[in-house]
């Protein structure tokens, strides 16, 4: 690699882009496209948890489809561990997912139903034509027992366990093969409240155990909060502010951040009539015509003119605090 | 009409037209191959046409006449060509011109097969809308009150009774019914008689009830089936609790929200059998001798008289692809989700 | 004020609109009887908003489900009373309960889009909901439609009301949900999770919707939810639920501030909250919800429960009676007076 990277930086991601072209007509010609991700560059490093947070639509699976590279960018670079995986084909990509391993949201659907939970966490060893020490029996049990599920549920099937015990199976089956990064896209968002922090201590755990990088995918920004150390809000396709989890919280610059966070509902009846709300208007536009300029100015309650014809960008406003915005809120003064 | 609609039906209209040629083209194929297969020349095709008793001459002039001479191409091109700006039949003397769309002539009768075909076409159209009509609203109306009360003696009766009616031969139940509705009953006419619908309605209607009791039975047999499948899945939905919630009487739910949310997958396969019946209800007309397309192209196969068997197996694919096309469109109007 | 339907009886007057009493749905299925609520009591008065929270399974579906009367005949076991302004809806003739549905009392269901009928539009479907209950023609039907859209925030309600569901985005979706719920002005208003498919920000646009329609028409609002967030902002009483029976039952602030039973402290403290400090881990609930078919015996939370041990062997033998502890606060539970204030101030409390 050219160019000199830190020490500690496990993924880099430069102006990656993915749009998925609309079709029409009688020879089927592409009349658009939807632009789901849009010149994304932030990089991860190794041991922390960076979270994607943003509304339904906003591009966060996508995302995490190409860092997993289960898409293939229409534009970028995705470099991981110094290798640049953009555009590998699947085959040169095979010994790679040893590296790179997904946690998909739906508990329900993501286990094959007809597999034993043996066979479904062992997949990966076979797949990789991995032989563990002991065998590969031993190895699934030793995972099952790692992520709190009893080692003698390995000849039973997925519709046997709760949701938050298939979502435990999923991860033992990420974990095989002591992957680098873990993307998980929702983890925890279908799971009810007491046993989504069972789940997410689980994943706290296992990263300090084995050192784990993980890009989360979430919406619910509580359990962010919570989990993160760094933090990108997406808005369409793009990163409108990235920066660590305390100044993020403590100290949101893109008017987005403030009005989502306003937007969370807070369990403290003593705080309904005090908390001042921000309540952004109507919807999300289409990622197939996205606002031009900010693309947040249809709902920006700081838009001015010049939001409508000129793209903010995405600028360090304080040391690891970059947002996108002309106006931001909450500069100078606290840095 | 949005300009998405317009090119997805010329899309369609272009994919019916290859269809038809290939349909065409293959039946063409069979009829003319498969004898020369068998060892038969074109003198012995001819003769089947002059009869034994013409002399060689006849014989070799009638191959000559009907194209027996040219290659399979060249003949197919020919009649091809004879529907879109008709054809001319050299009799020597006499010069006989074919107006277009001209399907050939009945090798057997002499007779063009076109007219022929458009005098049979009411009695199949009679039969096939009549039957279509009975077994449409039985097939519904049974599928309906079977899923509504699942696993009750009616269900297990009805479901029964469509199982036999499903898999019993027309025939028997062409029989079953004959000896019941008209014998017994004395509802219906014996059968074999067509009253074109514009001279005598009640008469047409009399004539034809018992082949559409025969067809309907049969159809209306799985039409039941389906519908309660259907409908045994839309009265699950949540839009089907919604309607509840909103108070309405329970037969609104069941028909203006379970019975139209079941019926777009019925409609397809409606559009399909009637389209395919439309071509010929081969064994009705056989059972009941209504001179019905289905009729004449039984005929047509029996005698090699390629013609007519042409004639018929165009006009039924016409009839598919069209229904196919008709339902597609009304696919559109029907579910607004399909709309772009 | 009292929210619980034997101190209520008493009043006269001031009858709550809703009362329900000891009311138990139970399914018969192969597998045995799914006791899916059991002996729950509760009432809403107009103009107040009762918050239901609990996990998923514990019985809340059911309970909104059989109050609008929307179980199947024959296939769930009600008995227990569901009083609707003074009258009885468990055994009451089927289509008197209809005529009642959709006019005195309605539903907002959780997933807009499937509760929606996809081929009629949705101007098409309040309109329908409107003229059940009212003799009028199409058209001033139809301009109510109109004016209900617009009532709930539809931009262009002249046009879109003849869209159809696909073509209107999640919250706009739920938006012509609450529009068709409140076509004719119903006095008690059911949510049965109401934003859960929903983005935050439109989250809170519909909750201040619902809000604000409840200030305008003074309905008596059931608010299902398995998060405390949303209750917060909207419940004047919340009741917990756990494997359906109700386990606390009080004010939203004595829920939030000083809540007395060990599931209402578990849920508190599993949640990462944006109010507070970040804690450094969170404090989950062990275990998962029971089966319902077999409900454990004694309180149905003792396996999960941190405290069981604390009563002797009571919380394994007896079930804890749902009863007063002050001030209109129930709970179900056998700890001591004592230990419940010492365990909530000293362990609990300090790590939310
Ligand atoms: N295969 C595809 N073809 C066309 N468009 C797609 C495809 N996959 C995703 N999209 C579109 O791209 C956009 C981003 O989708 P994505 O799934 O990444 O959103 P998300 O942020 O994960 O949303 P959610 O929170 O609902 O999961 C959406 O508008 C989606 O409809
Ligand atoms: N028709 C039914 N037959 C049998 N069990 C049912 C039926 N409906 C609901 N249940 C069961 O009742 C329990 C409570 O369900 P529900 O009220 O939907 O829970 P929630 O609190 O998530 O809304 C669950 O265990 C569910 O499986
Ligand atoms: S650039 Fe303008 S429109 Fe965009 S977020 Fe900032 S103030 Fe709002
Ligand atoms: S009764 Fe016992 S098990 Fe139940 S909540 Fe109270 S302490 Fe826990
Ligand atoms: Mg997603
Ligand atoms: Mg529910």
């Amino acid at each position: 690699m050219s160019t000199p990277k830190p020490a500690g930086e496990l993924l880099s991601v430069t102006g990656l882009r993915k749009h998925f072209p609309i079709r029409r007509g009688i020879l089927q010609r592409q009349v658009g496209a939807v632009q789901a991700v849009d010149g994304l560059t932030f990089s991860v490093n190794r041991g922390e948890t960076l979270s994607l947070v943003g509304e339904s639509g906003c591009g966060k699976t996508t995302t995490g489809r190409l860092l997993t590279r289960l898409l293939e960018p229409t534009s970028g670079k995705i470099v991981l561990d110094g290798r640049d995986i953009s555009h590998l084909s699947m085959s040169a990509m095979r010994p790679l997912r040893c590296d790179v391993q997904m946690i998909f949201q739906d508990p329900y659907s993501s286990l094959n139903p007809r597999h034993t939970v043996g066979t479904i966490v062992g997949a990966p060893f076979r797949l990789q034509k991995v032989r563990p020490e002991n065998g590969v029996k031993r190895a699934v049990q030793d995972l099952l027992e790692l992520v709190g599920l009893n080692p003698e549920h390995y000849n039973r099937y997925p519709h046997e366990f709760s949701g938050g015990q298939r979502q435990r199976i999923g991860i033992a089956r990420t974990l095989a093969l002591k992957p680098k990064l873990i993307v998980a896209d929702e983890p925890v968002s279908a799971l009810d409240v007491s046993i989504q922090a069972q789940v997410v201590n689980l994943l706290e755990d296992l990263q300090d155990e084995f050192n784990l990088t993980y890009v989360m995918i979430a919406h619910d920004l509580s359990v962010v909060r919570h989990v993160s150390d760094r933090v990108a809000v997406m808005y369409l396709g793009k990163i409108m502010e990235i920066a660590d989890r305390t100044s993020l919280y403590e100290r949101p610059m893109h008017p987005y951040t403030v009005a989502l966070l306003s937007a969370v509902p807070v369990p403290d009846t003593s705080r309904r009539t005090r908390r001042e709300r921000i309540r952004l208007q109507g919807d999300v536009p289409s990622p197939i015509n996205p606002p031009v300029g900010c693309r947040f100015h249809t709902r920006c309650w700081k838009a001015q003119e010049v939001c409508k014809v000129e793209e903010p960008a995405l600028a360090e406003l304080a040391p690891g605090h970059r947002a996108a915005c002309h106006f931001p809120e909450n500069v100078g003064g606290s840095v | 009409m949005p300009a998405t609609v317009i090119a997805y039906i010329i899309r369609r209209l272009f994919a019916a037209i290859v269809l038809l040629f290939v349909v065409s083209a293959v039946t063409f194929s069979i009829f003319f191959v498969t004898p020369k297969l068998l060892g038969a020349t074109p003198e012995t095709l001819a003769t089947r046409y002059v009869g034994r008793t013409s002399t060689p001459d006849t014989i070799r002039a009638t191959a000559e006449k009907l194209g027996f001479y040219d290659p399979v191409v060249v003949q197919y091109w020919n009649w091809v060509k004879g529907i879109f700006v008709g054809a001319d039949y050299d009799y020597g003397p006499a010069v006989e011109h074919c107006p277009a769309p001209c399907l050939g002539y009945s090798f057997r009768t002499n007779q063009p097969v076109w007219p022929d075909l458009l005098d049979r076409i009411p009695v199949t159209l009679s039969l096939a809308v009549g039957a279509a009509v009975l077994w449409l609203l039985a097939g519904l109306a049974v599928g309906t009150l079977s899923a509504l009360r699942k696993g009750t003696i009616f269900d297990r009766v009805a479901m029964g009774v469509s199982l036999a009616g499903v898999s019993l031969p027309i025939f028997f139940t062409g029989l079953l019914s004959l000896s019941v509705f008209s014998y017994n009953l004395g509802w219906t006419a014996v059968g074999g008689a067509y009253t074109p619908f514009l001279e005598n309605p009640g008469e047409w209607a009399y004539n034809l009830l018992l082949p559409w009791i025969t067809l309907a039975l049969l159809f209306s047999a799985q039409y039941a089936r389906l519908t309660r499948a259907g409908m045994l899945e839309t009265m699950n939905e949540d839009f089907i609790r919604t309607a509840r919630a909103k108070g309405l009487p329970e037969r609104t739910v069941v028909v203006r929200h379970g019975l139209r949310g079941a019926l777009t997958p019925i409609l397809t396969i409606f559009g399909l059998d009637v389209g395919l019946l439309l071509g010929g209800a081969i064994l009705t007309e056989s059972a009941f001798s209504l001179q019905g397309l289905g009729k004449y192209a039984i005929e047509g196969i029996l005698n090699y008289d390629l013609p007519k068997v042409m004639g018929v197996t165009i006009l039924a694919a016409f009839f598919v692809v069209v229904a196919n096309l008709i339902v597609d469109l009304l696919y559109a109007v029907v579910d607004p989700r399909v709309r772009k | 004020m009292s929210h619980i339907p034997e101190d209520s009886l008493d009043s006269g007057a001031g009858l709550p609109f809703l009362q329900v009493r000891n009311l138990r749905v139970h399914f018969p299925t192969d597998d045995g009887v799914v006791k899916s609520v059991d002996d729950l009591s509760f009432s809403v008065e107009r103009g107040k908003t009762l918050g239901i929270v609990g996990e998923s399974g514990s019985g809340k579906s059911v309970t909104s489900l059989s109050i609008m009367g929307l179980h199947k005949e024959g296939a769930a076991r009600i008995s227990g009373e569901i009083l609707l302004d003074g009258r009885n809806l468990v055994g009451m003739d089927r289509e008197k309960v209809r005529l009642l549905r959709g006019k005195r009392m309605a539903m907002i269901f959780q997933d807009p889009l499937s509760a929606m009928h996809p081929y009629y539009t949705v101007g098409a479907q309040i309109v329908e909901a409107y003229r059940v209950h009212n003799k009028v023609a199409k058209q001033v039907a139809r301009k109510h439609a109109i004016d209900l859209l617009a009532r709930v925030g539809i931009p262009n309600p002249k046009s879109r009301v003849d869209d159809y569901p696909h073509q209107f985005s999640g919250g706009m979706r739920q938006r012509a949900m609450i529009a068709m719920a409140l076509s004719c002005d119903p006095e008690l208003l059911i949510a049965d999770e109401p934003t859960t498919a929903l983005d935050v920000t439109v989250q809170a646009q519909i909750l201040d919707l619902i809000r604000d329609l409840q200030q305008e028409f003074d309905s008596a609002v059931v608010l299902i939810t398995h998060d405390l967030g949303v209750v917060a902002e909207l419940a004047d009483d919340i009741m917990v639920m756990y494997a359906g029976r109700a386990v606390e039952h009080s004010t939203a602030t004595d829920i939030f501030n000083s809540p007395q039973h060990p599931y209402t402290w578990g849920l508190l403290g599993s949640m990462p909250r944006l109010d507070r400090e970040r804690s450094e881990r969170l404090q989950p609930i062990k275990g998962t919800p029971p089966s319902l078919i077999n409900v454990p015996d004694g309180c149905p939370f003792n396996p999960r429960c941190a405290y069981a041990g604390r009563n002797g062997d009571l919380s394994f033998t007896e079930r804890p009676e749902f009863r007063d502890i002050g001030g209109g606060h129930h709970i179900a539970c056998h700890l001591p007076t004592e230990d419940r204030h010492h365990i909530w101030d000293e362990e609990i409390r300090p790590k939310l």
